[in-house]
């Protein structure tokens, strides 16, 4: 990788808007005036993971890891409770938080900014405003969307008339506004990527929700669930209980039906098997790592995914470089409650590695995820995952598994679940 | 490896202070093992135990209830919608570990996020 140089001018810039950054997040140290010999740790990213990993790096190393923190976007927007929004009891403003009090409460640097070239050997990033030094760099990019088979959506304009919604923010409210103004008895139209991608019961759960929606709006309506997959990736049961019960006649599931082709003006799809029609058309693209990691070669898993090792996280490919969250192939669900247990594994490795010991060799985190069937009635999956030290991965332990039925009071634990995992990787 | 747990404060700390980063006391009282995988309940039960609301507060619960209600879940005594899952995941000395870790957290009112300023038109 080309080494970068500051120039005069940039160095200039840099420091101006450090200085402005460190008074706003109430820190005593500048960005680049760094803070004697502590160590410090660059977090590509302000998502589930990055963020959580900041703050635990903080917390666990008594505040002796300076940390920053990367991310373009002014605020934080949850994808977890994000089809809601289509549903119609959530508004994207009721997911979208503030990252001031993480920053202050825990002295983190922030940089709202895109990283422009990483340069792994000198240990150096550089964004489009200027240049940090790291000792330990952690990617937690999110995803990607592969067009290669659908060119035709890589267009921002192509993905205002089809959005893909899986992101969530405008791209959510896009495709909530196109479901409210959908003609009646119109044909709502989702196309699910082959597994893996990020939230595997996700676009299932976002079928319930559009159905809850158009039920009470558009009753005569129906919904088209074109999967890419051979079977429904998650909570299969449940869901085909809830499509045949509360949403009976409105849900037409189909099987290994790819995307071949699609008219964007017209919202047809082809696939294999047959030309579909839609007034309001989803596609949900498939995925692979979050862009800086395909840039640093580390996406080594099909080209899609990074490979790590799950003591630490550290990526096979290039050392003192982490990684959290959707990108890394771990074979587990790639969800935020996911994102934060890999992001304090790896925190609690990196703090160790700076202190001069081991990691912990065996390590174990929960995983819950709830999908909501209504705007009150959610289902869960869970497990505790454990590390084999044996196959070098993470494993479920023993009594994992998915609720019997969805239910109003797990509906309620779910809204405890995002309420206390934003007061955990928020405040 | 043969040893799966980091005890002993002592050594542990020593080490600490030796190097450059001097980590977080209550990081180096238990095992690593036991502090990460504690910080993985704060999904549900927030940061240290601190629930923001609708779940138990974990933070300063005495550590011998923490044991009798993970192993109620465990058996079944006590029904749960998710906590058996969880319960039943981990080994009997981990529970132990983690009633010791919540116990000795300290309660706080836990905060939520503000909310962003919308950019929507």
């Amino acid at each position: 990788m080309a080494t970068m140089h500051l120039n005069r001018r940039e160095f200039i810039k840099w420091t101006a808007a450090s200085s402005v950054l460190a008074s706003i997040g109430g820190c005593t140290q500048a960005l680049v005036q760094s803070s004697g010999n502590q160590p410090r740790v660059v977090v590509i990213g302000g998502g589930y993971a990055g963020s959580a990993i900041a703050k635990y790096l903080r917390i666990w190393s008594n505040a002796g890891i300076e940390t920053v923190v990367i991310e373009p976007n002014p605020y934080f927007v949850s994808c977890p409770l994000s089809n809601l929004v289509l549903g119609g009891s959530k508004q994207i403003e009721d997911l979208s938080f503030s990252y001031e009090a993480l920053k202050r409460n825990h002295g983190i640097h922030w940089v709202k900014d895109t990283v422009v070239e990483v340069d792994a050997t000198r240990k150096k990033v550089r964004t489009a405003r200027g240049e940090l030094r790291y000792d330990k760099l952690v990617l937690a990019p999110g995803i990607d969307f592969i067009y290669d088979d659908l060119p035709m959506l890589q267009s921002e304009e192509a993905q205002q008339q089809i959005p893909h919604a899986w992101k969530a923010g405008p791209q959510t409210v896009n495709l909530q506004q196109q479901l409210a103004a959908m003609p009646d008895g119109g044909v709502f139209v989702i196309s699910i990527p082959k597994a893996p991608y990020r939230c595997p019961p996700g676009p299932y759960e976002r079928v319930c929700q559009a159905a809850f929606y158009l039920k009470q709006h558009n009753p005569t309506a129906r919904i088209i669930v074109l999967d890419a997959n051979p079977d429904i990736v998650s909570k299969k049961g449940l869901f085909l209980k809830v499509w045949s019960e509360m949403y009976a006649g409105m849900v037409d599931y189909r099987p290994n039906s790819s995307i071949v082709d699609l008219d964007v003006a017209q919202r047809h799809v082809i696939t294999e098997f047959e030309r579909v029609s839609a007034d309001v058309l989803n596609v949900i693209p498939p995925q692979r790592a979050g862009k800086v990691a395909q840039m640093l070669g580390v996406a080594n898993v099909d080209q899609r995914w990074c490979e790590v090792d799950f003591r630490t996280y550290e990526s096979t490919v290039l050392p003192d470089l982490h990684i959290v969250g959707d990108s890394v192939s771990a074979g587990l669900p790639k969800s935020a409650h996911m994102a934060t247990s890999q992001a304090r594994v790896c925190a609690s490795a990196i703090v160790a590695a700076f202190s001069g010991i081991d990691p912990d060799p065996l390590p174990v985190f929960a995983n819950t995820c709830y999908s909501f069937v209504s705007d009150s009635m959610a289902m869960h999956v869970a497990h505790v995952y454990r590390y084999d030290p044996a196959k070098k991965i993470m494993l479920p332990a023993d009594g994992g598994g998915v609720s019997e039925a969805p239910s109003a009071q797990e509906g309620s634990y779910a809204y405890d679940w995002a309420r206390n995992i934003w007061s955990d990787v928020l405040t | 490896m043969t040893k799966a747990y980091y005890t002993g404060l002592t050594g542990l700390l020593s080490l600490l202070l030796s190097t450059g980063v001097c980590a977080d006391e209550s990081y180096a009282r238990l095992s690593i093992h036991t502090h990460v995988l504690a910080s993985s309940c704060a999904a549900c039960h927030g940061t240290n135990g601190n629930s923001v609301g609708g779940t138990p507060v974990l933070a300063g619960l005495n550590a011998e209830h923490f044991i009798r209600q993970m192993q109620a879940f465990k058996s079944g005594d006590r029904p749960s919608t998710v906590m058996h899952r969880h319960a039943k995941g981990l080994t009997q000395q981990e529970i132990v570990e983690l009633a010791d870790h919540f116990s000795r957290q300290q309660r706080h009112t836990a905060e939520l996020p503000a909310r962003a300023i919308s950019d929507r038109p």
